[in-house]
Formats: structure tokens, C-alpha cells, sequence
């Protein structure tokens, strides 16, 4: 476990909109961390305490399915979040997740981020913003999925 | 020699090979005459004896008057042409269209963009950049496809990865069993590729929606709107314009397409019904 | 005896209707199947002539929107009516032909030899019509040979005037004649276009034309163009259609049109075809045919088991655009004559140029 070097979160698009400072904040908090395939980042139904921004590899959302057993629904790849349960209560992860391919992140505990929010509120308006374009994002890219653009004509 | 420009050319089956449940690649060798040579992003009218002409991509160009259709069976033509087997003789009419602009992109990055079937008419310009590597920078290709069993060329796939030259990203709509690649649809690896918005030529081929959405995760990024072409696809039956059915607006797409620049082309997508 | 040659203009002979049914059997007997206005079923349609006493003498119309009528007139004109239910497409563009016919030897086009034509009685309009079928299907047989018919009385749903297309003829024909009848006699001032119109003039029986013949001639025509039945408004069409995709107007126009499709088939510059696929019993033959279509077809936009355009107001938004405006980017020129024969044979009297009045309107007047 080691500190998030400014360059690491230099070289994210995700922060892009924030200044120096705020970036030089951000990593006080944050620690880099490196994962190997089939480690397990959380489990459906746990306290939901931190979030990631994978930086290289993949990590992936999962749910268990009695008689389909454990299905992969999204995968979060270089630049992109993962962990959103930590914003609103009962704060408990809603899904599983797990690591897919040799991956490294950003890793950021939800009460150091309420709290840096809190002392610095510039900092944590600007935080709000990033974190509602992900999702947004998120959300128009489930919604493509959706329509299920490839199937067969036929409907199947 | 003017030929009737109905006159369908026999092609024989050559080989047939499965790529997915509901689609398959032939390889069709000329019976005598050639058709002049395809170019990426045309496409030909295919008839099966007796049952109907559909138009399809060409998929890949080699030498000889060689052609090499994917066809995806939705339809009473296409399920007659996707299930020939070597040795049956289909009629062929083309080239017809407009192709993309592999000499466009040349000094600069190529990003394919390629959703579902849409990876057939995509897959003779990548190997055109492939084969003038030196003449572009980055080459990027991005698949998307709805489970990891609906992926063509998967072999392909798997050499394209291999250079390392190429980068490719590959995403599926559901997951399988033992898939441990990206779950997404494909407008997420094009939000954080690596990309040089500026010298970036892109070129999308898919749903029409997939194509609106990724043209406009690429906008948002800086791409310019003249440097991303689509493939635009309407009813076509005669491939020469004079039967009117593929009309878009102002476009005969069987003549100002089926690739289409995108300023011309977004303005005609974002019309209901047009 | 033997009409002096001119090779352009109003002002080579008169012919009476004895000099009519001449030019007809002239025609005839060089081998040309002569087509012209016939009555048949309460219309004036167009159909094989073999004398001037096949033409409709004394029938004019009473046209309108959503009305038809044959009528009798107060003379014996032979050329005294408009907006016929039928158009010169059907010869150069037949509503049915085989394309192409496969079997075990290979894919063989049909040997038909293509049908020698004289149209005789084509308006401007309709000369317009034939030159834009033309230039889109790049292939409509033999060139027919045209005698056309001077407009000296347009219809009520005429509007060739304001679509530049009429009602003089101006070239596209081989021998021009305007229809007169006075107190000096029912005759027709024939003109030729081409030298095989004046090849085919000096062999007929008449007089030279004189001054005043040409001049009573040119003089009706011009009159004509000042007594159209409607006008399209004098705007850039194009840029019109193009700025209205989004208009409310379409809908309204839905809550009138039955799709029908009459407008594309009475239409003389329609052109849009469907190939159909036939085999015989065996399989072993099979042919393949293209038949007239309309883009009112339900699935004439067929595309991965639905249509793009199923509502009524997509469709004939399709078509209206199209004839006035998306038809200039696709061959550089308008696609409606004006003949008006939409406006008549429309079932609820849809009526193009109030349309395209009423789109105006919406964009105040200013496309």
C-alpha cells in the first residue's frame, strides 16, 4: 500500500477539471494499490467504504444468480470509477466485484473523502460534479445496453 | 463492354466458414468474369437463385477477383446466402457505394469503431492500414458485441491484439462464463482510449444508434466532426440509384454512401423517420 | 405539296385534320407504334392511335382537386384537355418488366427488341417529365419520336408556368402543332424540332405557314401561361423542404392523406421500382422482375423486419420532399413539372401547391 503519486492522478482525465492544489489534495488521501486477476474488491451487502479509479487493467461488477451463478454486469476499465454505494446511505455495496486482468487503482476511503469535502467545500462542489458526469455516463451507457442494439431482428 | 447493370456475375462458393449462430463468411471465386476491384466500405448486391439480392459489405479483398461477404441470416435472402455451401453459385452485381477514407486518415491516428456485424465492412480498412502501417500512427480498433460468442474473426481478433502495433478493445454487451474481458457498451473504452483528438480519423460502423452515441463520445472528446465517417444503411434493391427505395434526405446511399461523412450524415440521423 | 424546311421556331406548315391523320399514318408506316390521348373508361388515357379519328375530338376535362371528369366540348379539339390519368412513364418506364432470368446456364437478360414509339400529343410538361425520367433511369429504350401539343388551354390543376416547365414547349420534341379552331377551320400549326421533324413535315399535305398564323399561335401559348389553375409559390423549393423536416405541418397533412400512393402512380416523373423474385415449380428457373412501387408502400422502407417510414406523415413527407426538393441534390433539378395530374387524382384533393404555400407560410415566408 503506498501514496498516490500527483502523477497518477495528474495523468487522469477524471480530474482533469480540478486545479493543482486540489489534485495535490486529493492525493494526500488516495493510495496507489495493485491487484492480480481473481482478487476480490468487495461483496454485495458489506459496509461500502471506499472507491476506486482504475488506472490500468480491469475490474469488473458482479451479482450472484441462483442457477446462473456469479455474472459479470459491467467492467470498469483505465480512467473509469468504481464504487458508488459509498454516497448514499444504507452505504452497503449492492453488488460484488472483483479483479479481471493485472489492474492498478487509485483508492480513496469514503470518510476521508466526506471529510476533505467538508473542510474544503470549493473542493467538494467540484468533487460532486465529477461524480455526477460518471454516473451520468454510466447511466447513457447502461441505457444503450439496454436497447440491445445487436440482437437478431427476430428478437432473439 | 456496357453490361446491363441488372445482369447479376456467378461467383462460386469457395469456402464457407460459421463465425457466429446466425452468421458466416463466404469466400466466393469468380466463375469467369470479374467484377472491378472492391474497395473497403462498398458493398455488392448477393443473389440467391429464385429467392432475392441483398446488399452486403464487402469483408475482405484479396487478389483475383475474390470476394469475401459476412452475412448475418435475418432475412429469407440472407439466410439462403449465409447457409450456401461450397460449390453453390450466387450472382453478384457491385461495386457499388462509397468507401471509407483510409487516405484521409493517413499521417494521423485511425480509430475503427466496430458494433456487432458492423465489423465485416470495417475489417478490409483495417487491414488496408495494416498492410500501409508506416502511412498512420496510432491504429485503434474498437468491438463491440452483444456476448463474447457474437464476435467475428475471433482469431483475427486474437492477432490484432497480438501486434503491437494495434491496439484493440474489445467490450460485450452480457458476459459469459469464462469471459474476462471488458462488460460495457462500446461508447465506454471510447471516453478513456488514449487519443489525439486533432489527428484522429475515425470510422464507425454498426446500429445507427451505436453510431450516433459514439460520434457524439468522440465529439465530446474533440474529434472533429469531418474526421468521423459512418455507415449508413437504408432498403436498397437496385444498387445503381434508380429505384429509390435507399433514399436518406438528399442521399441515394447506394451512390453517396453506404459511408457517409459525418456532418452530411448527423443532421439526417437526428430526423424521425426520414 | 412539299413544306419549306426550318429547323427551329413556331412557323413551318399548317396541317388540317386530314394532314393530322397523315403525320399519323407517316409515323405508322416508318415502323413507330403511335401512342396518343384515346377516350377509354370516362378518361382521356394514352393508348395505340392508328388514325385521327382514334383521337378524342371534342372531349375536354373538368379538373380538379380530387375531380376528374370527361366532358363535351363546344368544338371538335382533339387536344383540349389535361391531367390525364396516365403519362408517358408507362412506355418508358413500363409498370412491369423481367430484369433478368437465371436457370442452370447462367443469368441471361431478357432479348426483347425495344418498342420504335411516336408520342403524339405530348404537352410540355410532359416533354419535362420525359427528359427528367430520362436523366434518372439512364436507359428508357429507344428515344421515341414526339410530336408534342402546344398548351392553349391549361387545366384547372395546372402549373407548369410557375415550374418553368410549360406551357410553350421549347425543345425535346421533333414536331410541335398548336391546335386551332376558328372561323377559318379546325387546323394545326406544326412546327418542326429536329431534322427528322422537318423530314417527316415535308412529306405531309398542307400549306407553308404564314406570319399570322405563327403569330395567332404564338399568342394563344402565351395566354396560356397567364391563365394556370394554380401557381407554386415563388420560392427556393429546395431550400423549403429542406428546412421543413421538423414542421408540425406533416401531421396535418397526415390527418388528410390515405397513403394511397395515387399521387406516385399518376405521376409522370415517379419512378420508384421493386424487384420481385419469381421461380417456376422445379426451382430450376427463376426470374426477376421490377414493378412499379411507391414510397407509400408500408414496407417500401423496409429495413431488418420494419419500416423507417410507417407513419402517414413520414411518408408523404417523403414524397413531397423528394419530388421538390431532395430531387435537386440528387439529380440537379426539380422533379415536378407541374401537370397538377396529383392534384386531381388524389382521392381527397391534396393539393401540392397549397402545401408548399402552407410550409412557406410557417417559416414566414422565408425558407
Amino acid at each position: 500500500m503506498t501514496s498516490a503519486p500527483m502523477t497518477e492522478l495528474d495523468g487522469l482525465p477524471l480530474l482533469a477539471g480540478l486545479s493543482h492544489d486540489q489534485r495535490a489534495a486529493l492525493a494526500g488521501i488516495a493510495r496507489h494499490e495493485d491487484y492480480e486477476p481473481g482478487a476480490r474488491l468487495f461483496e454485495e451487502g458489506r459496509l461500502a467504504d471506499r472507491c476506486w479509479v482504475v488506472t490500468a487493467g480491469c475490474a469488473v461488477v458482479d451479482t450472484d444468480i441462483p442457477g446462473r451463478g456469479r455474472t459479470v454486469v459491467q467492467s470498469v476499465g483505465p480512467g473509469e470509477l468504481l464504487g458508488w454505494s459509498w454516497l448514499v446511505p444504507p452505504y452497503r455495496w449492492h453488488f460484488g466485484a472483483s479483479i479481471a486482468a493485472p489492474t492498478s487503482a487509485v483508492v480513496v476511503d469514503a470518510l476521508d473523502l466526506r471529510r476533505l469535502a467538508d473542510a474544503d467545500p470549493v473542493l467538494g462542489y467540484r468533487m460532486s460534479r465529477i461524480l455526477v458526469e460518471a454516473l451520468l455516463n454510466r447511466l447513457q451507457a447502461t441505457r444503450i445496453r439496454l436497447l440491445d442494439l445487436y440482437r437478431h431482428p427476430d428478437g432473439d | 463492354m456496357a453490361t446491363d447493370p441488372w445482369l447479376p456475375v456467378a461467383h462460386r462458393v469457395r469456402r464457407r466458414r460459421v463465425e457466429t449462430k446466425d452468421s458466416a463468411t463466404l469466400v466466393l471465386a469468380p466463375v469467369a468474369d470479374r467484377l472491378p476491384v472492391f474497395r473497403p466500405g462498398q458493398f455488392a448486391m448477393l443473389y440467391a437463385h429464385g429467392i432475392g439480392e441483398v446488399p452486403i459489405s464487402i469483408s475482405d479483398i484479396p487478389a483475383g477477383g475474390v470476394l469475401v461477404h459476412t452475412i448475418r441470416a435475418v432475412g429469407a435472402v440472407s439466410r439462403a446466402l449465409h447457409s450456401a455451401e461450397p460449390g453453390a453459385v450466387l450472382g453478384v452485381r457491385g461495386p457499388f457505394g462509397t468507401a471509407w477514407d483510409v487516405d484521409r486518415a493517413e499521417g494521423g491516428d485511425l480509430l475503427l469503431v466496430a458494433g456487432g456485424i458492423g465489423l465485416a465492412p470495417l475489417r478490409p480498412a483495417l487491414r488496408h492500414a495494416l498492410e500501409h502501417r508506416s502511412s498512420y500512427r496510432r491504429v485503434t480498433l474498437v468491438v463491440g458485441a452483444r456476448t463474447p460468442s457474437d464476435l467475428l474473426y475471433d482469431d483475427e481478433l486474437r492477432h490484432w491484439d497480438s501486434l503491437a502495433d494495434v491496439d484493440v478493445v474489445v467490450t460485450v454487451d452480457h458476459a459469459a462464463d469464462g469471459w474476462t474481458g471488458r462488460v460495457g457498451v462500446v461508447t465506454e473504452p471510447l471516453a478513456s482510449i488514449p487519443l489525439d483528438a486533432t489527428r484522429t480519423t475515425a470510422m464507425l460502423c454498426g446500429p445507427e444508434p451505436m453510431m450516433r452515441y459514439c460520434a457524439r463520445t468522440l465529439l465530446g472528446r474533440g474529434v472533429p466532426d469531418e474526421g468521423v465517417q459512418v455507415s449508413l444503411e437504408r432498403n436498397m434493391q437496385c444498387g445503381t440509384g434508380v429505384c429509390g427505395h435507399c433514399q436518406l434526405g438528399p442521399l441515394l446511399l447506394c451512390r453517396d454512401g453506404p459511408v457517409v461523412d459525418l456532418p452530411v450524415a448527423t443532421p439526417l440521423m437526428l430526423v424521425k423517420e426520414l | 405539296m412539299v413544306i419549306p424546311n426550318s429547323t427551329n421556331g413556331l412557323g413551318d406548315a399548317v396541317l388540317d385534320l386530314d394532314g393530322l391523320d397523315a403525320l399519323i399514318g407517316a409515323l405508322r408506316a416508318d415502323g413507330h407504334l403511335v401512342i396518343g390521348p384515346v377516350l377509354r373508361d370516362n378518361a382521356i388515357t394514352l393508348a395505340e392511335v392508328e388514325s385521327v379519328v382514334d383521337l378524342p375530338a371534342g372531349w375536354g376535362v373538368d379538373a380538379g382537386p380530387g375531380r376528374y371528369r370527361v366532358r363535351r366540348r363546344s368544338d371538335d379539339a382533339v387536344f383540349g384537355h389535361s391531367a390525364g390519368p396516365q403519362s408517358w412513364k408507362s412506355f418508358l418506364h413500363p409498370s412491369r418488366r423481367t430484369l433478368v432470368s437465371s436457370d442452370s446456364g447462367g443469368f441471361h437478360v431478357p432479348d426483347e427488341p425495344a418498342a420504335k414509339y411516336a408520342f403524339l400529343g405530348a404537352r410540355a410538361c410532359d416533354i419535362a417529365a420525359i427528359a427528367k425520367l430520362t436523366q434518372v433511369l439512364r436507359s428508357t429504350g429507344r428515344t421515341p419520336f414526339v410530336v408534342a401539343a402546344q398548351c392553349t388551354e391549361p387545366g384547372e390543376v395546372c402549373f407548369c408556368a410557375s415550374m418553368r416547365t410549360g406551357p410553350a414547349v421549347e425543345s425535346g420534341y421533333d414536331v410541335a402543332l398548336t391546335e386551332r379552331i376558328d372561323d377559318e377551320g379546325h387546323r394545326f400549326l406544326a412546327s418542326a424540332g429536329t431534322p427528322a421533324g422537318a423530314a417527316l413535315l415535308a412529306r405531309l399535305p398542307g400549306r407553308a405557314a404564314q406570319e399570322r398564323d405563327v403569330v395567332l399561335a404564338e399568342s394563344d401559348v402565351a395566354a396560356a401561361a397567364d391563365r394556370m389553375g394554380r401557381v407554386m409559390p415563388e420560392v427556393d423549393l429546395r431550400a423549403l423542404l429542406a428546412a421543413s423536416r421538423d414542421s408540425a405541418h406533416w401531421e396535418s397533412v397526415a390527418q388528410r392523406c390515405l397513403t394511397c400512393g395515387n399521387c406516385t402512380m399518376v405521376c409522370p416523373t415517379c419512378f420508384c421500382a421493386t424487384t420481385e423474385d419469381v421461380t417456376d415449380l422445379s426451382g430450376g428457373h427463376a426470374e426477376r422482375a421490377q414493378r412499379w412501387a411507391s414510397c407509400f408502400e408500408i414496407d417500401f422502407s423496409g429495413l431488418h423486419g420494419g419500416a423507417v417510414r410507417t407513419s402517414g406523415a413520414s411518408r408523404y413527407r417523403q414524397w413531397m420532399t423528394h419530388k421538390l426538393g431532395t430531387w435537386h441534390d440528387q439529380f440537379g433539378t426539380s422533379g415536378c413539372v407541374g401537370c397538377g395530374r396529383c392534384i386531381a387524382w388524389c382521392p381527397v384533393g391534396i393539393d401540392i401547391t397549397a402545401e408548399a404555400a402552407a410550409l412557406t407560410d410557417l417559416l414566414g415566408g422565408r425558407p
